[in-house]
């Protein structure tokens, strides 16, 4: 049993007329040889670590050994200004301060890297605190993202250092959009529109991180990521469709993720980590170059 | 390498002490393969941090995710961000060393040399990514194994039919072997065999292994 496109988990689906999550579980059970015990425990586990790195997060004082980042989350959970209501500035809030407990060298669910670790936290506690959704529901959204990302990883890649950010935080946001859907409502289609939307709106974001440390974008990039990821889901419950197939974006992230040049990929060599800013943070930062030994071994 | 399919908890998870599963976790992982095979947390500790590693290892916390590990923490224990006063306060002597070498091809290279007692003990190891590891030497002895599956690990002198012998004794406990690594020092000299395994071997062959008169040192890892 493989999952290796949208097209064919669905006929799967169909064809055994189970729901997409069952599928996943279907595929775990058959490839790692657990039993569905088993797996219902772990993602029990996965998802208590999940709203700990929010939980801590909101509520330890929160800065990393560089400084750059610093009470992100707290700061959100403080506005008394809301740009469009004070659900979505908690929605930032959730998924910045768990990618703060990241950061912090504070436990985390690499969901499904440590770059892109607050982006499931925030939304599925989002889900359980202001939509209600059911423990058990989060876990059959928790299954359907994992599918999602097993596919992506074989199209295109989940790593920063193969695809840019768009592979890391990108997948996460359709990973969380597909489970928004999911615990909303919506059916098959739905739930792979939102996918299809997510990769379209996060195509091509580049991994620069400033001195290479998983801090700066990396933390509001994880904020940007649920928004994406709430907007591509609002779409496809509104009835909205990417209108290009979603097995066809993934070939597409694939595609751009090859082409992307090696100084936009996790190298902190481009982009926002080559800003002079940014330099002059990397030399602070690092220990000086004399430092280091230099040792090459005789020709 | 394993080329196994992934499975749905490696796209939820691990669950890990952050930043970066290369630079920490992995670590970590590294740091408790040294851990196991000195059989507890060593007196001195000397690590030398290559390449992408020299640049980095301080921001990511790999400093303290090594010495976290050669303490036998787990890549989820939340004491891998306080691992360097704890270690301290055990009295651990540490030195960190950055190096850059176009001898080592990983960027994510670390070399550990530790003593506990009268052991001493070399290894290598890789930061793959991911969390996952490839410890590519032990005491310079080439060697190739990923510490997701109980490893044993054997050190003894090269002499004909011993890897018949100990894949025999395996055979026997019903233990299936995934991947074999042999190397030696020189002919009839020192020589070291891994073997990953898909369950661990009994207790009472290891011990027999162990009192093997060309065996001089056997380890069976737990998975890292």
């Amino acid at each position: 049993m493989r999952l290796e496109s949208f097209a064919g988990w669905r006929r799967m689906a169909e064809e055994r007329g189970m729901p997409l999550w069952r599928v996943v579980l279907e595929y775990e059970m058959h490839q790692k040889g657990r039993t569905e015990g088993e797996i219902w425990a772990r993602l029990a586990q996965v998802y208590a670590v999940m709203r700990d790195a929010v939980e801590t997060g909101l509520r330890e004082p929160r800065q990393t050994q560089s400084g750059l980042v610093r009470d992100t989350g707290k700061k959100l959970l403080g506005a008394t200004l809301h740009v469009l209501s004070p659900e979505f500035t908690l929605l930032l809030a959730y998924a910045t301060a768990a990618k703060e407990t990241n950061a912090c060298m504070g436990r985390v669910v690499a969901a499904p890297t440590a770059g892109a670790s607050g982006i499931l936290p925030g939304i599925y506690t989002f889900l359980s605190k202001h939509h209600q959704v059911s423990d058990q529901t989060l876990y059959e959204a928790m299954l359907i993202g994992a599918g999602v990302a097993l596919i992506i990883e074989q199209k295109a890649s989940i790593a920063g250092a193969v695809g840019g950010c768009q592979a890391e935080t990108g997948t996460a946001a359709a990973m969380g959009a597909a489970g928004i859907v999911y615990a909303l409502g919506g059916d098959i289609s739905q739930i792979f529109e939102s996918v299809a939307l997510t990769i379209m709106n996060m195509l091509g974001l580049i991994c620069d991180p400033v001195a290479g440390l998983v801090e700066l974008p990396c933390v509001k990039r994880n904020g940007s990521a649920v928004v994406i990821a709430a907007a591509a889901a609002q779409m496809a419950l509104s009835g909205d469709t990417a209108v290009i197939p979603v097995d066809e974006m993934v070939v597409a992230m694939g595609e751009v993720g090859a082409a992307m040049d090696t100084r936009f990929k996790e190298t902190a060599l481009g982009g926002t980590a080559a800003t002079p800013t940014a330099q002059a943070i990397a030399r602070r930062i690092w220990p000086d170059a004399e430092l280091v030994r230099r040792e090459d071994p005789p020709e | 390498m394993s080329q196994e399919p992934s499975g749905i908890f490696d796209m939820l998870g691990p669950i890990m002490i952050g930043p970066s599963s290369s630079h920490t976790a992995g670590v970590v992982r590294i740091g408790r393969v040294a851990h196991f095979l000195l059989g507890g947390p060593p007196e001195e500790a000397r690590i030398l941090f290559y390449n992408s590693f020299a640049m980095t290892y301080k921001g990511h916390g790999s400093d303290k995710a090594v010495i976290a590990g050669l303490m036998g923490f787990a890549v989820d224990d939340e004491r891998i961000r306080d691992a360097i006063s704890i270690a301290e306060s055990t009295g651990l002597h540490y030195a960190f060393e950055p190096v850059i070498s176009s001898a080592k091809n990983h960027p994510n290279t670390l070399v550990i040399y530790v003593k506990r007692g009268d052991q001493e003990l070399t290894i290598e190891g890789i930061s793959r990514g991911g969390g996952l590891i490839l410890i590519s030497s032990i005491d310079e002895l080439h060697t190739n194994f990923t510490g997701q599956l109980p490893t044993l690990i054997v050190r003894a002198q090269d002499v004909r039919g011993a890897v018949a012998f100990l894949a025999a004794i395996l055979t026997y406990d019903g233990v299936n072997i995934a991947t074999l690594t042999v190397s030696r020092r020189a002919k009839d000299d020192m020589a070291l065999q891994v073997y990953e395994l898909d369950e661990p071997l009994r207790e009472a062959s290891l011990a027999y292994i162990r009192h093997l008169p060309w065996v001089r040192a056997v380890h069976l890892l737990p998975p890292v």
